[in-house]
């Protein structure tokens, strides 16, 4: 993937899949440390001990389309290359928790890219989803909660309504300008 | 901090506002579905899901968009499927964010299939 955030995107897509009902997406980035780090968390089904020993095997998969499944093995691969690697934790009806960690200076470390784009089709594809996404950059952070917005809302709007889609694209800018601001 | 509590008010504004809006569905929703499986994504799904949502929102319009893991067709990506109400259900292959605004023009306003984008369709 050209970039880290199509990652996010991919492993988002898994977690729905696995029935999640709240998904949690954590990037820290410290440059004194030279550490790019990405956590999605959720509360699906989550996978068996023996499962999670193999599925970093592109051989591996719950798809029924194909024989192979490359999401994590392809995220593997880019964290090796920096340097860095993929931890899975999962428990079997609690839920599944990869962390990507990855050296952020390092050459081949491909960009985060368009995390905004990420974060706003993962929430208008699944209005029903609870999305937590934290992101720390040094001694910056920014911090979104689906749950707030949609308190805001009331029953009657869905979030992905056109103009809370607007709203919330501009939000997420503002945000991240903010984040990446003055480095 | 300041920033962040001012656009939490837009927001609260923004639902007065949405809360007297009157939505009329005649029918039912268009469903647009895009495939978000890795091949999808590989292939530049996420771009075309951003360019149909400003391009609906461009013209007020609003479908019910959701995605799909991989449906097999991996080599075609970026897949979307377009289905109005009581019509075809029609699924373009190779869609790029230039696609967008014919395919939303044409399919989801006026009904007319953008023949040399089809990789299938499907009776409902």
């Amino acid at each position: 993937m050209e970039e880290l955030s199509l990652h996010i995107l991919d492993l988002a897509q898994n977690s729905i899949s696995a029935g999640a009902r709240c998904i949690g997406i954590e990037i820290e980035e410290n440059l004194a440390l030279d550490r790019f780090q990405m956590v999605i968390y959720d509360d699906g089904r989550g996978m068996s001990r023996e499962f999670v020993a193999r599925v970093l095997n592109p051989f591996t998969t719950t798809r029924t389309t194909r024989r192979v499944g490359l999401g994590l093995s392809l995220l593997e691969m880019a964290a090796r290359q920096c340097n860095g690697g993929v931890e899975i934790d999962s428990e079997p009806g609690k839920g599944t928790r990869v962390r990507a960690v990855f050296m952020h200076s390092h050459w081949d470390r491909a960009p985060l890219g368009n995390i905004k784009s990420t974060i706003i089709a993962i929430i208008s594809a699944n209005p029903q989803l609870r999305l937590i996404y934290s992101h720390q950059v040094n001694e910056r952070s920014f911090y979104l909660d689906t749950a707030e917005i949609i308190t805001i809302l009331g029953e009657e709007i869905p979030i992905n309504h056109m103009a809370v889609l607007g709203w919330l694209e501009d939000y997420l800018s503002q945000g991240l300008a903010e984040l990446y601001g003055g480095e | 901090m300041v920033a962040t509590l001012k656009s939490l008010d837009d927001l609260r504004k923004l639902r007065e506002q949405v809360q007297g809006e009157i939505t009329e569905r005649f029918g039912g929703e268009v469903k647009i579905i895009l495939g978000m499986g890795t091949c999808g994504i590989a292939a530049g799904a996420r771009e075309v899901m951003t360019a149909i949502l400003q391009e609906l929102r461009s013209r007020n319009i609003q479908a019910a968009v959701t995605q799909t893991g991989c449906i097999g067709m991996c080599e075609r990506e970026p897949l979307v499927d377009i289905i109005r109400p009581g019509e075809e259900r029609i699924t373009y292959g190779r869609v790029t964010p230039v696609d967008v605004k014919r395919l939303v023009a044409e399919h989801v306003v006026h009904g007319r299939v953008v023949e040399d984008l089809v990789v299938a369709r499907f009776e409902e």
